[in-house]
């Protein structure tokens, strides 16, 4: 189990490094960087002066050079003046002294570098934001998790009952409306000032510092509702397979009560294989909270990815892309351990 | 002119029987799963004669009672179309023009639907669709937008008004207000947008961009799964560890980002998508290509023949699409089209997000039917590898394939909607469902209108796909 932990881990780390790899790669192409200096410096500078503010910067070193920079394990780009001493220091923040701080400024010292659109620490904005998206994705899995276990389970007890028919046709429903239609519906019909019900608010933006069920409802039964019917179908999956096992039937002929039966013996083994997909769930959830958080302009990480990539925030866009790429593995590791420990016929030496 | 009410003068006499039908259905279904919880199994008697007959109890009761609310819904709907199509707008409100306006597709559906039922017996597996409630539904939905995108498109049938003609005065207004200017069709059937366009010609002409590029990318996407996928799966060892991790790496990004990353006119600008197309639609050629030659390696000369017939086309379309007056590819004398702004970028990032989830389906079922027995029986006779991928296990592995080409249609058709929410590659202007819905949502609580028209025709595209996809399933697993 050791060994396979490691392995995975190690996995885990080469992915990550390919993943922001990528990220950096494709956030450090020239355009970008010739916008970013646009926007720094000034919008009308020409192509020379573009070159020149960027050359200062270190920002046309070797894209691996820079990687490593960013990572922290090379020493950041430093320009010396005539006489010797250091008159810029990428780890100076605005106000430093450029001789005074370290020559080691990467994601792995801590720094994550500097917003330029919202003018503060890349890390201090990932707390804010992804202590929201948290608050967001708790209530999600608190609404998605049961009601999809729920469906699964009573549309596979009985395979191709009414039951199962009309539960299967609702998760297929729910799988086939995306966040940016279900919410778009829901804003229309309950919240619309319009036409509709005015049950709950069309906006979640006072859902920042106070929930309540006026304004987190719709948001969260937004991003439950699509990865439900996924979960739901999985679940409904492994509950026919193992209501058709012998053991089963042995506890039918026995005379178990058909409530029983459910509860006692199929439930359990019928759990193992949703464990795995509610894990992988998890990262498509952070597709629909990028989308709900848009919609119901609720300011957490999703927003902040729409804000950066579309104010190219070089920083801040990696930053996000490291919370998202770690969110993905390590889920992917609990749910790959938690397989080996639930299922007891897995057994990785 | 008076504005159109959604029903009109046929509504007085529909109205109350679709409300009844709907009550009747939701009660007998819920009636229905009652029954099923109280009594599991149908009793069984014995005839004097020795005879059994299975009494039909409860279930069977409410059962039909169900089968035959569904019947009066759908005749209600039907009758709705038909009464549409017979009055249009004057007798029938704003259904009846919308009806009226779809008048070719109905037709087409009808004939469609009629052919396919008559002769379902030899039509295989696509005939035996028929035999499922809920995949005709499904086909039904699709084929609807199918037609909706070709009678709209292609014939110009369906429009009651250019999609991205302005009237003044028509910003917002409500569905079936009149038109303030005079020729043309009278009204604005689904109302008016934020720029005062026809959101209903809008949703009709968003169609024709998401029937075309959804299953051309999906299909793309299967050419590149499968044609790393068989590989993969077969030969097993370092090629599947690279290629997996490839794919798991790919698979780890979520869609968004790589959308951010990949559609941004500064990365357009790098002439990186052109590249990653220049790749991706290798994928069909090499495709073809092995498929043939592993085929006919042994008939020299009529492999030739047949690679000249089928890839020259292919080679000189391939050659057209990635050649652009504007990326970085632009060597071809023979340019004989280009795609139009952000199509292609779009295509690329949505083949680009769909190929690893192919690649993995494609790999596994591989491994599994590489044990079976005629696979080791083409290994004895001496078979090249391609030829047993692709001849022996690639149409054997066709079910799975088949349903997930369907569902993969529908999360296409989702990725296309995210991206146009997002205001990502194509042009602001362009009527696809996800650039109208991101339009429309920003008077959302005010003016629902513009955004619900196209967030409802999506809706119904994918659902009907995912349903096909069941009905698909359903029926493939039967036998």
């Amino acid at each position: 189990m050791g060994l396979f932990i490691l392995r995975r881990f190690g996995v885990i780390v080469l992915t990550a490094l390919c993943l922001t790899f990528i990220v950096f790669f494709l956030t450090n192409l020239y355009p970008n960087l010739e916008k970013l200096a646009k926007t720094q410096a000034n919008a009308r500078m020409s192509d020379d002066q573009v070159v020149s503010w960027l050359d200062n910067r270190g920002y046309l070193d070797p894209m691996p050079l820079k990687y490593a920079r960013w990572l922290g394990v090379a020493p950041a780009y430093v320009r010396t003046g005539d006489d010797g001493a250091i008159v810029f220091n990428r780890c100076a923040r605005p106000g430093e002294e450029p001789d005074e701080v370290g020559r080691y400024c990467g994601v792995l010292q801590g720094n994550w570098g500097f917003s330029t659109v919202f003018r503060s620490d890349v890390l201090d904005i990932l707390a804010e934001r992804g202590w929201q998206t948290a608050k967001l994705m708790f209530w999600v899995t608190v609404v998605m998790v049961p009601g999809a276990l729920l469906l699964g389970v009573f549309a596979g007890m009985r395979e191709g009952s009414k039951l199962d028919r009309s539960l299967s046709t609702v998760s297929i429903a729910t799988t086939a409306t995306p966040e940016y239609v279900s919410g778009v519906i829901f804003i229309a019909v309950f919240a619309s000032s319009a036409v509709g019900l005015r049950w709950f608010k069309g906006t979640a933006t006072s859902a920042m510092e106070n929930i309540t069920f006026e304004n987190f409802t719709l948001p969260v039964l937004t991003v439950a509702l699509y990865g439900m019917g996924y979960i739901a179908r999985m679940t409904r999956a492994s509950m026919t397979e193992v209501m058709t096992a012998q053991y089963i039937r042995t506890a039918r002929l026995k005379g178990v009560a058909f409530r029983d039966i459910v509860l006692k013996h199929a439930l359990r083994n019928a759990l193992i294989a949703p464990f795995t997909v509610i894990m992988l769930q998890f990262p498509w959830l952070l597709n629909g909270v990028v989308i709900v958080e848009t919609l119901f302009n609720y300011k957490g990480i999703g927003w902040t990815l729409v804000q950066a990539a579309g104010n190219n925030d070089i920083e801040l866009l990696l930053g996000v892309s490291i919370i998202s790429v770690i969110v993905v593995l390590v889920t992917q590791l609990i749910s790959d351990i938690g397989y080996v420990y639930l299922n007891p016929r897995i057994r990785i030496a | 002119m008076e504005p159109l009410t959604w029903t009109g003068e046929l509504g007085d006499i529909l109205d109350p029987l679709l409300g009844i039908a709907t009550l009747a259905l939701a009660v007998t279904t819920v009636f229905a799963i009652l029954a099923s919880f109280v009594t599991p199994t149908p009793r069984i008697t014995v005839n004097p004669d020795g005879t059994a007959a299975m009494a039909e109890g409860l279930p069977g009761l409410v059962g039909r009672a169900q089968q035959n609310a569904l019947y009066a819904l759908i005749g209600t709907l039907v009758a709705y179309i038909v009464g549409g199509i017979a009055l249009g707008w004057q007798g029938a409100g704003i259904i009846g023009g919308m009806m009226r306006a779809f008048t070719p597709v109905w037709l087409s559906l009808v004939a469609l639907f009629a052919a396919s039922i008559w002769f379902k017996r030899s039509l295989g597996l696509y005939g035996k669709l028929f035999d499922s409630t809920i995949g005709m539904i499904g086909f039904g939905l699709v084929m609807f937008w199918v037609f909706t995108a070709i009678f709209g498109g292609v014939f110009d049938m369906i429009y009651t008004s250019d999609p991205l003609n302005q009237v003044s005065g028509m910003k917002n207004e409500p569905p079936g207000s009149p038109l303030t200017e005079d020729g043309g069709y009278p009204f604005y059937l689904l109302g008016g947008d934020t720029l005062a366009r026809d959101v209903f010609a809008r949703m009709v002409a968003g169609s024709t961009i998401v029937i075309v590029i959804a299953p051309f990318a999906t299909l793309f996407a299967f050419m590149v799964g499968i044609t790393l996928g068989l590989p993969a799966g077969y030969y097993g060892g370092k090629l599947d560890t690279v290629l997996s991790f490839l794919a798991n790496l790919i698979l780890a990004f979520p869609v968004i980002l790589l959308f951010y990353l990949l559609v941004t006119p500064e990365i357009v600008q790098t002439g990186l998508p052109a590249y990653m197309a220049m790749v991706l639609f290798l994928a069909p050629l090499v495709f073809m290509g092995v498929l043939i030659w592993s085929r006919y390696r042994t008939q020299p000369n009529r492999a030739w023949l047949l690679l000249a017939l089928v890839l020259t086309p292919m080679a000189l379309v391939y050659l057209s699409v990635i050649n652009a007056d504007d990326t970085p590819i632009d060597f071809w004398p023979l340019d004989f089209f280009n795609i139009p702004g952000g199509i292609l970028v779009v295509f690329v990032s949505v083949v680009f997000v769909n190929s690893p989830t192919v690649f993995r389906i494609v790999r596994g079922l591989t491994l599994d039917i590489k044990t079976r027995d005629y696979v080791a029986a083409a290994q004895t006779r001496g078979e090249t590898p391609w030829y047993i991928m692709l001849w022996e296990i690639l149409p054997n592995a066709r079910g799975p394939l088949i349903v997930d080409f369907c569902l993969r249609i529908g999360y296409t058709t989702i990725l296309l909607g995210t991206l146009g929410f997002f205001g990502l590659g194509l042009p602001p202007e362009s009527p696809d469902w996800g650039s109208t819905i991101n339009e429309g949502r920003k008077l959302l609580s005010i003016y629902p209108h513009p955004a619900i028209a196209p967030a409802l025709a999506l809706l119904s595209l994918v659902l009907g796909l995912n349903l096909l996809a069941d009905g698909l399933r359903e029926e493939s697993l039967r036998d």
